[in-house]
């Protein structure tokens, strides 16, 4: 299908193409719903419609409940390497700091 | 006949020796030599236990064969034979060796049959495969497999202190059905579950194997997580709290999986996922889910692999993987794009393809068993899947918006791997009975009922619609160069601040206080001199003994003057 010919989708005629054909399988799909005889095993899978439903609202919801959670859980690329980085020089600001007191006279055993 | 009792993972550990001291043609044709014989070899074996002796008090035995072990043995067997040809343009010796001590350390630990041996095999799994990911030579893959390792290695020391409570309780070490009684079977549990990536426990998993080298992940993804899923299928089957671990696991990653930008951690949280569907059929036991949870474990670990295998092709050929620098690239690389829509097609279990086949019985089973908020949740998961792994995976990396980027297919040898790897997948989708034929139970199954076809696929469809409405609206989150916070949070950023603080404030109160204590002891010295000085003025005056020596150096000095006057 996407090999047949190069640069396919640049023409945006194929891309509306390939959005049609997935309209009529939906609609296709669930026409033979009406056709088809199912045995179900749970009363839910007896409405019309179940699983097209369930799968267009359950994909929509999953997306934007996963878009809000950038809100609060998205930090930019380096964010866990910074942190290694702050660590580093707040230790090295500490070793200044007590060298500069035992500079100062201060007598520490462990300076 | 010595033939039988030769462990499956003694052939690896030997090639792995191979590796070591040869190179080039030589060393690729055996080292794709080593899976061939082996399976071939496995094949032949009878069911049993074909090795055995005594350790003190205890009866090992390390090699025993079952329609269990056996499933995962055949497919650690394909599974390494499809990486190795994927990663034989790799001229990395540590790599080669390392993959082969993991393959080889995988099917110990399926064949293991007591508990001594489970645990070496489960320590050996982590020491040999932190190497594929340090073996990238970076410093965000060295930090990344430290955390694996100690994670991977407090597993084993869980499972082997579970190991020695559970020899004490029964006397016995033998690895069978264990359940959650008493201490031991907890602490089993959670040893298998943090290798198995249970929820909190899941971050050792997507922390490290996108850090991986391209060919070290396509291992990763394959041995690890399935050793654990054969473990708990193994030792708790039928235990319900795996239901609700198993929907929670299947659930939670997708959402974290759409607004993922490297796309190799997509695949990682989508192995999460489907980890979860095999978790939810351990725990309805029933033959059918544990036949869901074996078959549709033999079936990720193929199409997970091509998968992997297929992002790490774009990773080898343009050294990107984030979703926002990618895209158009399937005008250059066509093979590679319908070989990963294939391994997409299944994880998303299309009818015809291997997914399918082995989702559709545990989804079943749970119906069955009356767990129906379960299958919802299940249901809910299979939707979501499609959505990130069937469409997302390589519609951003392969259309979308076109990146300008022209690489070109990868090496024959990755090619060929993944056209294996995708036939395999087909193969089983159109032809499941071969597959069912290795299954521990006979159940019957038929998974191409008119129902469950047309069910599925209107699924399918329909999150495929709702996938384009949502990016014909602008409503589908762009692929952002960002980090999300995960549970890992709490022990690479809240725990080391934490700890940090801590240990600030104690070392200050500490100086504090010993700055206190030198005062007052500076303060009774002085108290206590001048106390002497007053007592008696002549013998201690406050002279430094410096001053004595002078005046000592000035009476001889005056002596040798008068000697001299004399």
């Amino acid at each position: 299908m996407k090999n047949e010919k190069k640069y396919l989708f640049d023409d945006p005629k194929n891309v509306k193409r390939v959005l049609h054909i997935l309209y009529s399988c939906c609609a296709l799909l669930l026409i033979l719903d009406f056709v088809i005889h199912r045995h179900v095993i749970h009363s839910w899978e007896n409405l019309w419609g179940f699983y097209p439903l369930y799968g267009f609202v359950g994909c929509v919801i999953l997306v934007l409940v996963a878009t809000w959670m950038r809100t609060f859980l998205m930090r930019d690329e380096g964010y866990y390497e910074k942190l290694g980085r702050n660590n580093s020089s707040g230790i090295n600001k500490e070793k200044s700091t007590n060298k500069t007191t035992s500079n100062t006279g201060e007598h520490h055993v462990d300076d | 006949m010595w033939m039988i009792e030769t462990p499956a993972f003694v052939p690896f550990f030997i090639g792995a020796l191979i590796a070591t001291f040869t190179r080039g043609v030589l060393r690729n044709s055996l080292m794709i030599a080593v899976p061939i014989i082996s399976a071939l070899h496995l094949w032949m074996v009878p069911e049993g236990i074909h090795l055995q002796f005594a350790f003190l008090d205890y009866q090992l035995s390390p090699y025993r064969v079952d329609k269990l072990s056996l499933m995962f043995g055949y497919v650690f067997h394909i599974a390494a034979f499809i990486a190795i040809i994927y990663s034989l343009h790799v001229k990395d010796t540590v790599q080669q060796v390392s993959a082969m001590l993991y393959a080889g350390s995988g099917l110990g630990a399926v064949f293991a049959g007591d508990l001594l041996t489970l645990f070496v095999f489960w320590e050996l799994l982590a020491f040999t495969s932190v190497f594929l990911i340090w073996a990238r030579r970076t410093q965000r893959s060295y930090t990344a497999g430290m955390r694996y390792l100690i994670i991977q290695v407090l597993s084993g020391v869980i499972l082997l202190v579970g190991a020695l409570f559970y020899a004490a309780e029964n006397g016995t070490l033998a690895f069978g059905y264990i359940g959650l009684d008493g201490i031991a079977g907890w602490l089993i549990f959670i040893a298998f579950g943090i290798k198995c990536a249970f929820p909190i426990a899941h971050n050792w998993l997507t922390d490290a194997y996108p850090e991986a080298t391209v060919t070290g992940t396509v291992f990763l993804s394959a041995f690890t997580t399935k050793v654990a899923v054969y473990a708990l299928a193994r030792a708790y089957p039928g235990t319900e709290l795996l239901v609700y671990i198993g929907a929670t696991m299947t659930c939670f990653p997708i959402f974290f999986a759409v607004i993922e930008n490297d796309l190799r951690r997509v695949l990682a949280y989508s192995l999460i996922n489907q980890v979860g569907f095999m978790v939810v059929g351990i725990g309805i036991g029933t033959a059918l889910a544990i036949n869901g949870a074996v078959s549709h474990a033999f079936n990720d670990v193929i199409f997970k692999g091509l998968l992997f295998m297929s992002m790490g092709a774009v990773l080898h050929m343009t050294g990107r993987i984030n979703g926002s620098d990618l895209g158009g690239l399937y005008k250059t690389m066509p093979k590679t794009t319908v070989l990963c829509i294939v391994g997409a097609a299944s994880i998303s279990a299309f009818p015809l393809f291997s997914g399918f086949v082995s989702k559709s019985m545990v989804m079943s089973a749970a119906l069955e068993e009356g767990y129906d908020w379960i299958w919802l949740m299940l249901l809910f998961a299979s939707a979501g899947v499609f959505h990130h792994a069937g469409i997302k995976i390589p519609y951003f990396a392969f259309f979308a918006h076109d990146s300008g980027l022209r690489a070109s297919d990868p090496p024959k040898n990755m090619l060929l791997a993944m056209a294996i790897a995708a036939g395999l997948c087909i193969t089983i989708g159109i032809y499941p009975a071969a597959l069912y034929s290795l299954l521990p139970y006979n159940t019957g199954y038929n998974p191409y009922d008119a129902t469950h076809v047309l069910a599925q696929t209107q699924l399918l469809f329909f999150s495929a619609l709702a996938f384009v409405w949502l990016n014909l609206k602008g409503l589908y989150p762009p692929e952002l160069r960002s980090t999300n916070l995960d549970f890992d949070w709490v022990y690479r950023r809240a725990m080391p601040k934490v700890f940090q603080k801590v240990f600030n404030t104690i070392w200050a109160t500490d100086r504090i206080v010993r700055d206190k204590l030198t005062a007052k002891l500076n303060r009774s010295f002085t108290y206590l001199a001048g106390k002497n000085n007053r007592l008696s003025s002549l013998l201690s005056q406050n002279h430094p003994s410096g001053s004595m020596a002078m005046w000592v150096a000035v009476v001889l000095a005056i002596y040798l003057l008068l000697s001299f006057v004399k």
